[in-house]
C-alpha cells in the first residue's frame, strides 16, 4: 500500500470573480521512502495539490476526493486528528521560510514547542533534543546558536532550520514546496544535498514541488508534470526526460537554456500562463499546444498508462510528439 | 513544428486589434466602491445634505436673518415647528426662522470642513512628497518644521487669534488651514518614502526625468488613494472642530452661524423647552459627520492595495 | 582594435551602515557593495554578470545606470566619464543607457497606462513631438516587442509577467540607447515564458545594434545570451573569460564550484558529475576577508591567499582570472 494516495482531487476556491478551479482530477502515489517531484509553472495547482492533503487550504478553498495517509483519508479528518498526523507523519517545508518562523522566538523555544507538545519532552530535555536536529542539518556551532532569533540567521540556515522542526519529530513524508526558489544556486546544492541524506537516513519520502527541472532531474525518482490544474505526464525521472511523451513536458525541456549544451535559439511555448478562471474544457495546455489537434480544446484527454509506469493525458500518439 | 513567438502571437489575437480602454485602478476603486451598501449610503446622505445646503433656501419662506419680533420672547410656544406658519423647523429665540438658519449653517459648516481638507490635501500632499523624495537635509529641515508647527497648542493660538485679530470667517479659515496640513504632509512624506523605492521611480531616475515631474507624475498619483481617504476623514474632523470654536462663543460671527453656532445656542435655550433648537442642528451635525465617515470607510476599503 | 563603449575602471560603491546604537556622530561603517571592479564592453557585445545575491552586481548596474552614486573610479561611456558629472549634466547622458528590471509589474507606474508609460523617454528627451508622433513610435515598438498596438490604453495590472517585461523592454529602447544593462530580466518569470523573453532580447540585441550589460543569478540563461561572461563574489569579479570557455573550463576555483552547483535538467549527466559543495557563507560585506575575498570558503586556499589582493590577470585570449593558483577544470563532464 502506497504510503500517501491521492484520489481525482479537486480543489476550488471561491472568488469575487466566480469560482477557480486550482485543481482538477489530481491523483497520484507515493510509496515509503519514495522521491516524488511535481513539477509546473505558477497556475499549474501543484502547490494547492499538497496544500489540500495537508489541510492548509485557504478560508474560501475546497477540496474533494480522497488523499489517503496509511489509508486514513486527510480529507475527512477533523482538525484535531489532522493536526495529531501533521505533527507526527507529515511535515511541510516552504519557499519563504521566515513565514513559518516566529520573529519574535528564539529558534530554540520554537523547536522545544513542538517537542514537548508532541513527544511530551520536558523543556530542557526539548532543547537538547533541538539542538542535536540542528546538528544534523549541519547547522555550525549549534548549541551556541540555538538561542538566537531567525532573523539572526542567512536565508540558507533558514532553510535549514525549517528542516530541522519538520524532522524534529521523524515524519514518514516531507513534503517541500519550491524549499530552494529563495536561495543561490550554492546554497540550493547544500539543501538539496541535505535532503538527499534526510531520505537515506531515515528513509523519509519526499515530494518535490519545484518549477526548475534542474533540480528534480538529479534528486527525483519519479516525476509528475503539472499544467492548469491537471497531470500532463508522470514517470520515473530518467525515462521521462529522456523520452518525453506529452507536447508540454518536451516544451519544458525545450525552454530552459543548458549549461552544458550550445542552443542556437531556445525552442519556446507560445503564449501565457493559463488563467484558472477560463481554462478550456479540454485540455488545459491546448491553447498554447503546437501540435494541437481539432478536439484537444473542447474534449478532455484522459490520464493514460502506458508502458506500465508511464502516464500521460494527451489525445496525439505518442509516436507523433514532436 | 514550432511557431516563431511573437509575430505568430500578435497575429492570433487580431481579432482584438481594436483600441480597447484599459481599466484603471481608479474605475476597479469605483467599481468596488459602490458595491459597499454603507459607503453608498453615506454618499446618498451626503450629496442630500450638500443640496440642502446649495438649495435649501429656496423652499424657505423666510430669511436667516428676518427677526420676527412678534415671536420674541414666545417662542416655547409661537415658535413650534410648523407648515402652517412657514417655520417647518420652528424659530430661535430671536424669532429667526430656524430652517433658514440651518440651511446657512450646514453650508458653513460643510465649507469650513471642506476647505480645511483641500488645503490639506493640497499644501500637505505636495509638502510632504517632496520631503520625503528629496530625503536627507531636505527631509529633515521639511519635517522639523512641521514638527515645531504640531508642537504649539493650536486650539490655544486659535483662540488667541480670534480674540485679537476679531472674530471672522477668514481667520477661522486661516487657523484651521494651518493645522489641518501638517498630518497630511506626514502621511503623504511615510507613504513616499515607500513608494520612492519603488521600481518604477527607480525607472524614471534612471531614464533621467526631471525630479519634479518624478514626484507629480510618479510619485502623487500612487500617494492619492490614501490621501483621499485621510481627506474624508478630515472633513468632519474639522466640522467638529470649527462647532467646538462655535460651541465657546468664538467662531462664526453673526448674523452668519455653523452649525457649532446652532447647537450651542440650542443647547442654552434647552431649559425653556424648546427642544427644537437643539434637535434640527444636531440632526444634521450626525448624520453629516456619520455619512462622511461612512464614505471614508468604503474608500479605504476600495482603494486599499491590499484587496488587489 | 575596436574602442570600447563602456569602460568601468576601478569601481567601487560603498553605502554606510549605522547601528540604530550608535551615537549620531560616531563615524559609520563601510559595506563595500562593488569593490575596484574593471572591465570594458564593446559595442555590440553583450557581457554577462553572474553571482550570488550579496556579490553586488545589482549594486554595479544601478552605479552604471546612475541611481546609486559610485565613491570611487571612473565609468567612461563614450569617453565622458558618468561617475564624475553633476546631476543636470548627467540627465542629458541619461538617453543612451537605459535598463531592463527584475520585477516587471513593479518596474511599471499601476496609475500610468501602458502608453504613456512607453512614451515617457521620448517625451523626457526629445521635446517638441506631436501627439501622433508619440504614439506611432509607440506602437511600432510596440508591435517590435510582441505586444498589440491596440492594448496601448490598458494598464499594467491587467497584463501577465511575461507581457509586463515586454513593456519594459520596449520602454527601454524607444530611444534606441546604445547600451542596455539588463537586471536579472527574467528571473520572475515562469520558465515557458523565460524563454520568449530571452528570445526577444536577443533578436532586439541584433535589430538595434544593442551593447548589452546582462545581469543575473542563473548562469545558464547567462551563458545562453551573453558573448563574455564575468563572475562576481563579494563586490569583486572573479573571473572573467568568453561565454565558451568560462562554461567548460572554469579556472577561478569560486566559477568551479558555481557551475558544479547549477543543476542540468538531465538526470543521466546529474548523477554522474561530481559535486563538490561549497560550504561555508558568504562573509559580510562590511568587513570582507584580507586577500581574496572567497579564501574563507575555497577548497585551494592557501596561507598567500590571505596577503595581497590577487589581480585579475591575463591567462590567454581574454581569460581574466583572480586568483594566483588557478587551474583550468572541465566541469560539466560526468565522472
Amino acid at each position: 500500500m502506497a504510503l500517501l494516495e491521492i484520489e481525482n482531487l479537486q480543489v476550488s476556491f471561491t472568488t469575487a470573480d466566480g469560482d477557480v478551479n486550482a485543481v482538477n482530477g489530481v491523483s497520484l502515489d507515493i510509496d515509503t521512502g519514495e522521491t516524488l517531484a511535481i513539477v509546473g509553472e505558477s497556475g499549474s495547482g501543484k502547490s494547492q495539490t499538497a496544500f489540500a492533503a495537508m489541510g492548509l487550504l485557504a478560508k474560501n478553498g475546497r477540496a474533494t476526493g480522497a488523499a489517503r495517509f496509511d489509508g486514513q483519508d486527510l480529507l475527512t479528518l477533523s482538525q484535531r486528528e489532522l493536526n495529531k498526523i501533521r505533527s507526527h507523519d507529515l511535515a511541510m517545508i516552504f519557499q519563504d521560510p521566515m513565514t513559518s518562523l516566529n520573529p519574535y522566538m528564539k529558534i530554540s523555544d520554537q523547536m522545544a514547542e513542538v517537542l514537548m507538545l508532541h513527544k511530551g519532552l520536558g523543556k530542557s530535555a526539548a532543547i537538547t533534543e533541538a539542538a542535536k536536529m540542528l546538528d544534523a542539518v549541519r547547522i555550525p556551532d549549534a548549541k551556541a546558536r540555538i538561542t538566537m532569533y531567525p532573523h539572526e540567521f542567512s536565508g540558507g540556515m533558514r532553510q535549514r532550520i525549517m528542516v530541522a522542526m519538520a524532522l524534529l519529530c521523524q515524519p514518514r513524508l516531507l513534503i517541500a514546496d519550491e524549499p530552494t526558489t529563495a536561495l543561490d544556486v550554492t546554497v540550493q546544492a547544500q539543501i538539496m544535498q541535505l535532503l538527499g541524506d534526510i531520505r537515506r537516513d531515515f528513509g523519509t519520502a519526499i515530494i518535490l514541488i519545484t518549477h526548475d527541472l534542474g533540480i528534480v532531474a538529479g534528486f527525483c525518482d519519479r516525476t509528475l508534470v503539472m499544467y492548469g490544474g491537471q497531470i500532463m505526464e508522470e514517470g520515473a525521472t530518467d525515462d521521462l526526460f529522456a523520452k518525453p511523451t506529452h507536447p508540454y513536458t518536451r516544451g519544458l525541456l525545450n525552454a530552459v537554456p543548458r549549461l552544458d549544451q550550445d542552443e542556437e535559439t531556445l525552442r519556446t511555448i507560445t503564449g501565457e500562463p493559463p488563467n484558472m478562471s477560463r481554462l478550456p474544457a479540454g485540455c488545459p495546455f491546448s491553447p498554447r499546444c503546437a501540435q494541437v489537434q481539432p478536439n484537444c480544446p473542447t474534449e478532455r484527454p484522459a490520464l493514460e498508462t502506458i508502458n506500465g509506469a508511464r502516464r500521460r493525458a494527451c489525445h496525439l500518439p505518442v509516436s507523433e510528439v514532436a | 513544428m514550432l511557431r516563431d513567438d511573437a509575430t505568430v502571437e500578435a497575429l492570433q489575437n487580431a481579432s482584438h486589434m481594436a483600441e480597447v480602454r484599459g481599466r484603471s485602478l481608479w474605475a476597479d476603486a469605483r467599481a468596488r466602491f459602490f458595491r459597499n451598501k454603507a459607503a453608498v449610503g453615506g454618499f446618498v446622505l451626503l450629496m442630500m445634505i450638500a443640496a440642502f445646503a446649495l438649495f435649501g433656501g429656496l423652499l424657505s419662506e423666510w430669511e436667516p436673518d428676518f427677526v420676527d419680533f412678534s415671536l420674541m420672547g414666545a417662542n416655547a410656544s409661537e415658535g413650534v415647528p410648523s407648515f402652517e406658519t412657514g417655520h417647518y423647523f420652528g424659530t430661535d429665540s430671536s424669532g429667526r426662522d430656524l430652517y433658514a438658519r440651518v440651511v446657512q449653517g450646514t453650508g458653513i459648516s460643510l465649507m469650513v470642513g471642506v476647505v480645511g481638507a483641500v488645503v490639506a490635501v493640497i499644501v500637505g500632499t505636495l509638502y510632504g512628497a517632496i520631503a520625503g523624495y528629496f530625503g536627507g537635509r531636505v527631509d529633515g529641515t521639511m519635517m522639523r518644521a512641521v514638527d515645531i508647527l504640531m508642537s504649539i497648542p493650536f486650539m490655544f493660538v486659535l483662540i488667541l487669534m480670534l480674540v485679537i485679530f476679531g472674530r471672522s470667517i477668514f481667520m477661522l479659515f486661516l487657523g484651521i488651514g494651518l493645522i489641518s496640513w501638517l498630518d497630511m504632509a506626514r502621511i503623504a512624506r511615510g507613504q513616499t518614502l515607500t513608494i520612492k523605492n519603488k521600481e518604477f521611480v527607480e525607472v524614471a531616475v534612471a531614464t533621467g526625468v526631471h525630479p519634479l515631474r518624478i514626484i507629480l507624475r510618479h510619485i502623487v498619483p500612487n500617494l492619492l488613494g490614501i490621501v483621499i481617504v485621510y481627506a474624508t476623514l478630515l472633513v468632519p474632523n474639522m466640522i467638529i472642530f470649527e462647532s467646538f470654536i462655535s460651541f465657546l462663543g468664538l467662531g462664526v460671527q453673526e448674523p452668519n452661524t455653523s452649525l457649532g453656532a446652532l447647537i450651542s445656542e440650542g443647547a442654552s435655550q434647552m431649559q425653556y423647552g424648546v427642544l427644537w433648537q437643539l434637535f434640527f442642528p444636531l440632526l444634521f451635525f450626525v448624520f453629516t459627520i456619520f455619512a462622511f465617515f461612512f464614505v471614508g470607510d468604503g474608500l479605504r476599503d476600495a482603494l486599499d492595495p491590499k484587496d488587489r | 582594435m575596436t574602442k570600447p563603449i563602456l569602460s568601468v575602471r576601478d569601481l567601487s560603491v560603498t553605502f554606510d551602515v549605522r547601528s540604530p546604537s550608535a551615537w549620531p556622530w560616531t563615524p559609520a561603517r563601510k559595506l563595500h557593495a562593488v569593490s575596484k571592479v574593471s572591465f570594458d564592453l564593446l559595442p555590440g557585445e553583450c557581457l554577462g554578470i553572474v553571482g550570488e545575491s550579496g556579490s553586488g552586481k545589482s549594486t554595479l548596474a544601478r552605479a552604471i545606470v546612475g541611481t546609486i552614486p559610485s565613491s570611487n573610479g571612473q565609468i567612461l561611456f563614450e569617453d565622458s566619464d558618468l561617475a564624475n558629472m553633476d546631476p543636470r549634466q548627467r540627465r542629458v547622458h541619461r538617453r543612451d543607457v537605459q535598463m531592463i528590471f527584475q520585477d516587471p509589474l513593479a518596474a511599471l507606474n499601476p496609475r500610468m497606462t501602458v502608453g504613456e508609460i512607453i512614451a515617457e523617454p521620448l517625451v523626457t528627451h526629445e521635446h517638441g513631438l506631436s501627439r501622433k508622433e508619440v504614439k506611432r513610435r509607440v506602437g511600432e515598438l510596440m508591435e517590435k516587442v510582441g505586444l498589440l498596438p491596440g492594448l496601448i490604453n490598458r494598464y499594467p495590472h491587467e497584463f501577465s509577467g511575461g507581457q509586463c517585461q515586454r513593456i519594459g523592454i520596449a520602454r527601454a529602447l524607444i530611444l534606441k540607447p546604445k547600451l542596455v544593462i539588463c537586471d536579472e530580466p527574467v528571473s520572475a518569470l515562469d520558465v515557458s515564458v523565460q524563454a520568449q523573453v530571452i528570445n526577444l532580447l536577443i533578436s532586439l540585441q541584433k535589430d538595434f545594434d544593442l551593447s548589452m550589460l546582462f545581469i543575473a543569478h542563473d548562469l545558464s540563461v547567462v551563458k545562453h545570451i551573453s558573448d563574455r561572461i564575468a563572475v562576481m563574489y563579494l563586490g569583486r569579479i572573479m573571473e572573467m573569460a568568453d561565454a565558451e570557455t568560462l562554461t567548460t573550463t572554469p579556472a577561478h576555483p569560486y566559477t568551479q564550484a558555481l557551475i558544479a552547483s547549477v543543476p542540468i535538467p538531465d538526470p543521466a549527466l546529474e548523477k554522474a558529475r561530481p559535486r563538490p559543495i561549497l560550504e561555508g557563507e558568504l562573509p559580510s560585506p562590511i568587513s570582507p576577508p584580507s586577500g581574496c575575498a572567497f579564501r574563507t570558503r575555497c577548497p585551494k586556499a592557501q596561507p598567500l591567499c590571505a596577503g595581497d589582493r590577487p589581480v585579475l590577470e591575463d591567462i590567454g585570449k581574454g581569460h581574466f582570472v583572480a586568483c594566483p593558483f588557478h587551474a583550468p577544470e572541465r566541469a560539466l563532464v560526468a565522472g
